[in-house]
């Protein structure tokens, strides 16, 4: 038997690769809404439109890039809704009793992957189950909320101020603010880690099949908790965004967000049982999101509950391809 | 063979686990550029000895040197960093990766923190080249077969410059044609000068392939022996430590005589059964008393057959009759019902449940059979229970051990016993044999006679034709996910006619149509 025999024994040989089926899907997807926004609505032409997409769901983006960490090694974060909240309610709080702005940064940032590592390693070392121990975080971290405060706290800091009203635009008027840029460079920085280095290559191994991964000699028990530590850092990132954009910190507030973030992930092609998927994919699944509600509010006489509706409809649509694509795939 | 020193020298191993001396005094020398199979039954210590090697168990007595040098490895990674790399029966490899990145994952070439991808893809191709294999490297790895993903293994395994290589019954899922394959790649990574360790339960293999044998017993070396002076017969001698009084005695029984049977009604008539993209349409009838052997490659869609058989899977075609009624067999609770018992091949993933014990395991299909609001009785339970480990020999003889304490052979004993309580009219064995010890093997086989000098119709599948036309009155044969062929098994059928077949697909004109 010949080596060309061998090579002849792959499956099928696709004219595109499998992997990057549902981010083509998810594209299409987004064009063809875009196009009907345009075709109905004269406005939704503007640049500002899609500018506003960004500048209205940046802490999103930033939030489902972390999930996309998480769910590439094959788990799941739901604590992320409530760590973007108790991180924008710290920072309310402290910056309330006068403490200054780049202190306040500092300990907000810190919350958010110091619980996600706990998390990470009641996941590794006593092997729960994801779910379980990010349910236990989201209850803690949105117990913290009503803590700190019942109520809603006003910012009223100059930097947080400032960071609110920045506007970044060009000469014809259009612009984004600065969490935008932020996002913006959270995503890339992502997209290079998991594309170009050890630990993101462990990340797509682990997601494989984590069996293997063991046996191949790579550090699982790291990366699974350092998967938790970048998902908590990306909420306590998006918990700040999301107080710039409010300005204030609210217990009830990115409430039932984790969902959200999944939702977005997983319509952006990355694969709910791990190891396939893409930055670049979030980034599109969150756009997603935003059109189908800027669609809704252009509209006008819908009711914002038809965002959930069809966002379930689209969900169940993605999970449905994956499935098929993963049947093919064996 | 060379006559230059052992590359490793493993000398006076002993090693106890608790009630349980697994090694006792063992020595064991590999050279380099050779293939060296280290045989013995299950629970010989092969195992064992590998894992001492490489570092997953400590030693309790011995030494082990590598290159003149004394070594002892903490583990599997650091042995393969010193040159002593293993690739087990499972492929550990991820397969949602690059042909590329599962040989480099974890030493990638790098820049700056960064993976130089091109770099991998160029080393990755290097790499397989010396192999002679043509992939695309940059495909994933699950796109291949599992015989190519085997090599991907192996290719990772050389990388790290290996002395030795350990190869873990390599063979046990793949077909002949990609025995082959890996068999050249063997004799052309020994012809470089590596040594090869071979663990495979297939006899023949070793003849093919080995250039030494070294064979343990209960734990204990029987010796070191030249593939070419130790005739076959005599390694399994030295591998189960008696007379092959038993084996022969199956092996000397005339062909068996099939005439009586077929003359009366069909116990069970398939007609026209098949599944799209599972099994071509087949028919087939199985008489009382009938041993009906199905042969074919891995994949060939022997599987697929039994479990179209038994409603496992839902046929879109056709329709199986029993007792000559129409009544169809449609799902797994009808085929029990009407008298039909299947042991699955996959026995782990499909039949033994590990954690009940014995006694639960053994009764499973009857209480199914019967209802669970009509629970058996504990003194029936035993009788069978006991009856059954009698019968079958399964040792411990302790009803209420979890089964997944006992040896491969024993667990499949079990399975087979679940399905002899519900005295079933036609068994379906798939594969019963597959990595059990030859001990276990010779008793499965007789039992296979047994039964049907019962009057109980078998349906016997395995990848080993000798025992197919052992056991058989009629072979079937299949090729492609198609029958081709129904063989009577009389004095003109042998092994050689059956691979033609196989090969050919030819004999078509003797489907039961």
């Amino acid at each position: 038997m010949s080596s060309t025999s061998l090579t002849s024994g792959r499956a099928w040989r696709p004219t595109l690769p499998r992997r990057h089926v549902p981010v083509l899907a998810t594209l299409v997807l987004l064009l063809v809404m875009y196009g009907i926004g345009v075709s109905q609505y004269r406005a939704f032409s503007n640049v500002q439109v899609v500018f506003n997409v960004f500048i209205d769901n940046g802490f999103l983006l930033v939030v489902a890039v972390g999930m996309t960490f998480v769910i590439l090694t094959g788990g799941i974060d739901l604590s992320v809704g409530s760590v973007v909240a108790m991180t924008a309610m710290v920072s309310a709080a402290m910056l309330r009793d006068g403490l200054p702005a780049g202190l306040v940064l500092v300990v907000a940032l810190l919350i958010g992957p110091t619980l996600g590592f706990l998390m990470g390693c009641a996941i590794h070392f006593f092997e729960i189950q994801p779910f379980i121990v990010t349910l236990a975080g989201m209850f803690f971290a949105r117990g913290m909320c009503t803590f700190i405060s019942g109520g809603s706290i006003p910012i009223t800091d100059g930097f947080w101020t400032a960071m609110s009203q920045e506007r970044i635009g060009n000469p014809a008027g259009n612009f984004v603010s600065i969490s935008v840029l932020i996002a913006f460079a959270v995503v890339l920085v992502a997209a290079y880690v998991l594309a170009y280095t050890r630990f993101g290559r462990n990340v797509y191994a682990i997601g494989g099949n984590p069996q293997s991964a063991l046996l191949m000699g790579l550090p699982v028990g790291r990366t699974r908790i350092a998967v938790y530590t970048v998902s908590g850092l990306c909420s306590a990132i998006g918990g700040i965004l999301l107080s710039f954009y409010t300005l204030s910190g609210a217990p009830l507030i990115a409430v039932g967000m984790e969902l959200d973030v999944i939702a977005a992930v997983v319509i952006g092609g990355t694969v709910l049982t791990g190891g396939s998927g893409y930055v670049f994919g979030t980034v599109l699944g969150v756009l997603v999101l935003g059109v189908i509600q800027t669609l809704i509010t252009f509209d006008g006489t819908l009711n914002s509950w038809w965002t959930k509706i069809v966002i379930g409809g689209l969900l169940f649509a993605f999970i449905l391809l994956q499935r098929l694509i993963g049947i093919r795939f064996k | 063979m060379t006559d230059s020193r052992p590359v490793l020298t493993m000398t006076g191993i002993s090693k106890s686990f608790p009630g349980v001396r697994a090694l006792h005094d063992v020595d064991f020398r590999l050279f380099p550029g050779e293939v060296h199979a280290l045989m013995g039954e299950n629970g010989a210590g092969k195992s064992t000895l590998i894992k001492v090697l490489t570092g997953v168990y400590g030693i309790d007595e011995g030494t082990i040197t590598l290159a003149g040098d004394q070594v002892a490895f903490s583990g599997p990674m650091q042995a393969a960093a010193a040159g002593v790399s293993t690739v087990y029966q499972e492929i550990n490899l991820c397969t949602n990766l690059s042909v590329a990145e599962n040989i480099f994952i974890g030493r990638e070439p790098r820049r700056l923190g960064a993976v130089r991808w091109g770099e991998v893809r160029r080393r990755a191709r290097a790499l397989l080249a010396r192999l002679d294999l043509d992939l695309d490297v940059a495909a994933p790895l699950g796109s291949y077969s599992l015989a190519v993903q085997q090599m991907v293994a192996i290719a990772r395994a050389i990388d790290v410059r290996a002395q030795v290589l350990i190869l873990d019954e390599p063979t046990s899922s793949l077909d002949a044609g990609e025995v082959a394959q890996l068999f050249r790649i063997m004799r052309q990574l020994r012809d470089e000068g590596i040594a090869i360790l071979f663990v495979t339960h297939f006899l023949d293999q070793v003849y093919a392939v080995a250039d030494r044998i070294t064979v343990l017993r209960n734990g204990a070396l029987v010796g070191e022996y030249l593939t070419e002076e130790l005739p076959q017969f005599s390694l399994v001698e030295k591998m189960i430590g008696k007379e092959l009084d038993a084996l022969e005695r199956l092996d000397e029984q005339p062909k068996r005589a099939v005439a009586a049977q077929s003359g009366g009604a069909p116990l069970v008539e398939v007609a026209e059964l098949g599944r799209k993209g599972a099994v071509a349409p087949f028919s087939l009838r199985i008489h009382a008393g009938e041993v009906v052997g199905l042969a074919g490659l891995l994949g060939s869609g022997r599987t697929e057959v039994a479990r179209l058989l038994f409603g496992a899977d839902r046929a879109d075609h056709g329709q199986v009759a029993v007792d000559g009624g129409r009544a169809s067999l449609r799902t797994p609770v009808q085929a029990i019902d009407r008298g039909v018992g299947f042991c699955s091949e996959n026995r782990r993933a499909e039949g033994i449940v590990p954690e009940l014990s014995v006694r639960e395991n053994m009764i499973l299909a009857m209480q199914a059979a019967r209802g669970w609001l009509r629970p058996i009785p504990r003194r029936r339970q035993d009788e069978l229970v006991d009856r059954y480990v009698k019968a079958l020999s399964i040792r411990p003889a302790n009803p209420d051990l979890p089964v997944r304490n006992l040896s491969g052979g024993n667990q499949q004993k079990v399975l087979l016993a679940r399905w002899l309580i519900t005295e079933p009219r036609l068994l379906i064995l798939d594969e019963p044999t597959r990595g059990i010890d030859i001990g276990a093997k010779t008793e499965i086989q007789k039992l296979v006679v047994q039964l049907s000098d019962g009057g109980m119709a078998v349906l016997f599948i395995s990848a080993e034709l000798e025992e197919v036309l052992r056991l058989s009155h009629r072979v079937a044969v299949m090729r492609d996910r198609t029958m081709v062929a129904q063989l009577d098994n009389d004095d003109s059928l042998d092994a050689d006619r059956v691979m033609q077949t196989i090969a050919s697909g030819t004999n078509r004109e003797e489907v039961t149509r």
